[in-house]
């Protein structure tokens, strides 16, 4: 996209200008730095050094509740310690870009591809060259330079009431801009980066004509206001406020577990076409990672079948290794054919897709 | 020149110095954001443009509206009550009004979501009693926003324009009497004017938060000029544009902030030191609407929020509540402590500074823009303030001094983190502090000085003395907001550094409310502590 620059390169240039703000910056640096180095010398008491166990720093937007338990796993396997902090995948790619050469992160883990593709782009990642990963991570779930692999599969599908639909009357994605589901289709808001990831797949296989047409016609079928979240649009369909709507399936599994009776069930659309659209989550190594062979082991194990089961069965997800198979409960939901287009494809036309979803009036 | 005279020239300019401490701290990011412009991305802007550039200001501008006389006309309502009147129930509700401040705005967002959604528990009663084609109220529309805000932002208006009341004293209003004023008039002639300092700051206060706001407005999915500046962010990877958004913003407050200024009016009203006071006494049908609108007030935006957040408690079990709780709660208390005292005190001299001439009125304003910046952009601007920093200047002089470190020296230290809350905050300290200053004669001091003390003997023995109040409800401010922050602690926190606030997020980012429950009680319980303790403190 032409509008990328890096975050930093608008600070260089007009900093010369004013001699006034170069001194600023000097008085409050040395005020800064007087109270900076009481506190670090508490931390160094909190973290441990770097080279004394290969200790590795992860930025993760993947939550903590979810990767907390794998990490722990690691150490116990490994004697590695894993350190990290949770965040947004814009603030973390922002902060390893502003860091630069001084970051202490090794890897950072994102949810959605449209992020792992921005966090490449902006050139945070660094190439990994892994036997094992490309054996154990299917060619269209990591990029093709190498910068990050998937790590576990969600489908984002289509979801209906059972006691108003037959999955009869359902068929693809498009077909839900059909005018039998005027007033009867949910959908969660477009600023959600699964939904641009969506559109973008739909750009990346139909055009944007049509897509756009596509979206104008699931706007004028939406029963209400686009939801914040795909749980509380699953609540609204069952209280019948709608009867489909779109959702990823781990929010339908987490639904199902506690409420194991509810009367939802998810639809495969576009069986015979390209399939169902397919999102993962995923990570890759810095670019200025410090303990990159350690970041690396870590990655490898993650993709590996130890691994994938527990890593998929926490968030109800699919494993990306083709070799393991998903929880029971994820199973009972049923085989698919998935969308094979490649994940890089959903960041490329990210910023298509929400002008697309803008000029639709999809908000 | 004398030397003498210098010296004292030197200790005079002495008082500019928290001010201009401060306003280069808030320079920083504002910096990182104005730089922005050095490349205009023009891509975006138009796409804004032509897509509803308008229709997000004019959301904005209805959110303002709604909240700012929202919040007024509760808050101000409520404040002469307690503080003027005598009902049944008053002395609790005095302190229980203001308990809705440590609830979270994006908390009161998901709990009001979760009981008045279609599928909540009040809209399915509703459908069952009027059947399912009755017309029913919808919470994710602009009213449920302002609503929702105004339920959390109220307290501030509450908190100043009840202190301002407490400190007029009766003898004022007993003189309008006097002059055959009766008590309605009385309260808008006299009482009203004197507080509308307290009463803007407080207003001030509660608009810039509703207009930095993310939390809330995305869990209604309703679209703000903020929400603008995280879509620019998120959905094209532009930070500039983002960040280019986001000067307009700053442009906007800094306006309203010099409107602030004004309207906090330029007649002198000071304190009438009368301490002795008898309160309205309230009657019959009088008391009853006293006590049941306080009553009401306190339900809606209390009792509901934290008794469905019990219940989610009681439905999850308390199984979360681990070893690791215990150190949420002492990092959460103790970053807010330290940023409540450093808040503080960086808004006593300002202040001061300001009082005794020293300081230009436009610093001062400008050291409240942290506080109008929505919360993720602040933090990347200080975080890439800092990185620049670390690189630039503190990672050479380390080199140069021979210390080992890492390349990072402020970012990811707690410093950074304070620091971005001292910049955020400022404002919130800067409020009380403010007008408790302007309801200080000038003859206090002036006899002070008559009786022979120096101007350092009159702050520590006037100024600061009167100020204790002031001071401490900016601490308790500034306290609760640092324990709620979400976005600076999420991106600047050091390793290991969670708060409670933290753990909210990690839960509600995905929908999982009922989980979230228990963080998010417990981080109202903390908060409910240092609000129950000042105003117990402020009763005396």
């Amino acid at each position: 996209m032409t509008q990328h620059g890096t975050v930093l390169s608008f600070l260089n240039a007009p900093l010369k200008a004013g001699t006034f703000l170069k001194l600023g910056l000097v008085i409050g640096a040395l005020l800064t730095a007087a109270c900076g180095k009481e506190s670090s010398s508490s931390e160094v008491a909190a973290v441990p050094k770097q080279d004394a166990g290969g200790i590795i720093t992860v930025y993760s937007e993947r939550k903590e509740h979810l990767i907390k338990p794998m990490f722990d796993a690691y150490t116990q396997k490994t004697g590695v310690q894993v350190r990290y902090i949770t965040d947004k995948a814009g603030p973390l790619i922002s902060r390893l870009q502003s860091e630069g050469a001084s970051t202490q992160a090794d890897m950072l883990v994102t949810v959605d591809a449209g992020n792992l593709w921005q966090a490449a782009e902006q050139g945070v990642l660094r190439a990994v060259e892994s036997p094992i990963l490309e054996a154990n991570v299917p060619a269209n779930l990591q990029d093709e330079n190498n910068l990050w692999f998937g790590l576990s599969q969600r489908a984002r599908t289509i979801i209906y009431a059972t006691d108003r639909v037959k999955p009869s009357e359902l068929s693809t994605y498009e077909a839900l801009a059909d005018s039998q589901w005027k007033g009867r289709l949910c959908l969660r808001t477009s600023k959600k980066v699964y939904n641009q990831s969506l559109v973008a797949t739909l750009i990346a296989t139909q055009g944007e004509a049509k897509t756009e047409e596509i979206i104008k016609g699931w706007v004028a079928n939406l029963a209400t206001a686009p939801y914040s979240n795909d749980t509380s649009l699953m609540e609204d369909i069952v209280a019948g406020r709608c009867d489909v709507g779109i959702v990823n399936t781990y929010y339908f599994g987490r639904m199902q577990k506690q409420t194991p009776d509810v009367k939802l069930a998810l639809f495969w659309p576009n069986q015979s076409d390209r399939g169902v659209h397919v999102n993962i989550s995923g990570a890759g190594i810095t670019q200025h990672a410090k303990n990159p062979e350690g970041a690396q082991k870590l990655l490898e194990w993650l993709s590996s079948p130890e691994a994938q089961y527990t890593f998929a069965e926490l968030n109800q997800e699919y494993p990306v290794h083709t070799g393991v198979k998903p929880s029971a409960q994820v199973l009972s939901w049923g085989e698919f054919k998935a969308d094979q287009v490649n994940m890089s494809s959903a960041g490329r036309l990210q910023a298509a897709a929400v002008k697309l979803m803008d000029r639709a009036g999809y908000r | 020149m004398t030397s003498s005279n210098m010296l004292s020239r030197l200790r005079h300019s002495l008082w500019s110095v928290p001010a201009l401490a401060v306003a280069l701290m808030v320079a920083l990011p504002v910096l990182v954001i104005i730089l922005s412009w050095g490349n205009a991305q023009i891509d975006v802007w138009q796409h804004l443009i032509a897509t509803g550039l308008g229709r997000l200001l004019k959301n904005t501008l209805w959110l303002m509206l709604g909240v700012g006389i929202l919040v007024m006309l509760v808050g101000v309502t409520l404040a002469w009550l307690t503080a003027v009147c005598e009902f049944p129930g008053r002395r609790w509700l005095d302190w229980a009004l203001i308990l809705p401040l440590a609830i979270p705005t994006y908390v009161v967002a998901f709990v009001g979501l979760g009981l008045m959604s279609y599928s909540g528990p009040i809209l399915t009663l509703w459908r069952e009693l009027l059947g399912n084609d009755s017309w029913q109220p919808d919470i994710r529309s602009p009213i449920g926003v302002i609503l929702v805000m105004s339920a959390v932002l109220y307290p501030y208006v509450y908190m100043l324009a009840r202190s301002a009341f407490l400190q007029q004293g009766r003898a004022l209003l007993d003189a309008a009497r006097t002059l055959g004023v009766g008590p309605v008039k009385g309260f808008i002639k006299v009482a009203l004017p004197m507080a509308r300092p307290a009463i803007v700051a407080g207003m001030a206060l509660a608009l810039m938060e509703a207009l930095a706001d993310f939390g809330a407005v995305s869990v209604f999915n309703y679209d703000t000029f903020t929400t603008a500046i995280y879509k620019s962010w998120f959905g094209f990877f532009n930070l500039q544009a983002a960040a280019q958004l986001a000067s307009l913003l700053l442009l906007c407050v800094a306006l309203a902030l010099m409107a602030e200024q004004k309207l906090r009016g330029k007649k002198n009203v000071h304190n009438a030191a009368n301490k002795a006071r008898d309160r309205i006494q309230l009657r019959g049908w009088q008391a009853f609407l006293a006590s049941g609108f306080c009553l009401l007030i306190f339900t809606v935006t209390f009792v509901v929020p934290v008794g469905q957040l019990v219940v989610w408690v009681v439905q999850t079990g308390l199984s979360a509540f681990d070893a690791r709780f215990v150190q949420l709660i002492l990092h959460t208390f103790l970053l807010g402590f330290i940023a409540a005292i450093l808040v503080a005190a960086a808004a006593l001299g300002v202040s001061l500074a300001q009082r005794f001439g020293n300081s230009p009125i436009g610093l001062t304003q400008f050291t409240s823009l942290g506080y109008a910046l929505p919360g993720s952009v602040l933090a990347v601007g200080v975080m890439v303030a800092f990185t620049f920093l670390d690189r630039e200047l503190l990672a050479p002089m380390f080199n140069f001094l021979g210390i080992t470190h890492t390349g990072q020296i402020l970012v990811g230290s707690v410093t950074a983190l304070i620091l971005a809350y001292i910049i955020r905050y400022f404002s919130v300290g800067l409020g009380p502090i403010q007008s408790g200053l302007e309801r200080i004669r000038p003859s206090f001091e002036e006899a002070a000085r008559t009786l022979g003390c120096n101007r350092r003997q009159v702050v520590w023995r006037v100024y600061l003395p009167l100020l204790s109040p002031a001071t401490l409800t900016a601490m308790v401010l500034v306290l609760v907001d640092v324990m709620k922050e979400m976005p600076a602690t999420l991106l600047l926190r050091p390793f290991g550094w969670d708060t409670l606030a933290v753990r909210v997020y990690e839960m509600t980012s995905e929908g999982e409310w009922q989980r979230a429950a228990l963080p998010a009680l417990v981080l109202v319980l903390v908060s409910v502590v240092p609000v129950v303790m000042m105003i117990r403190r402020s009763r005396r």
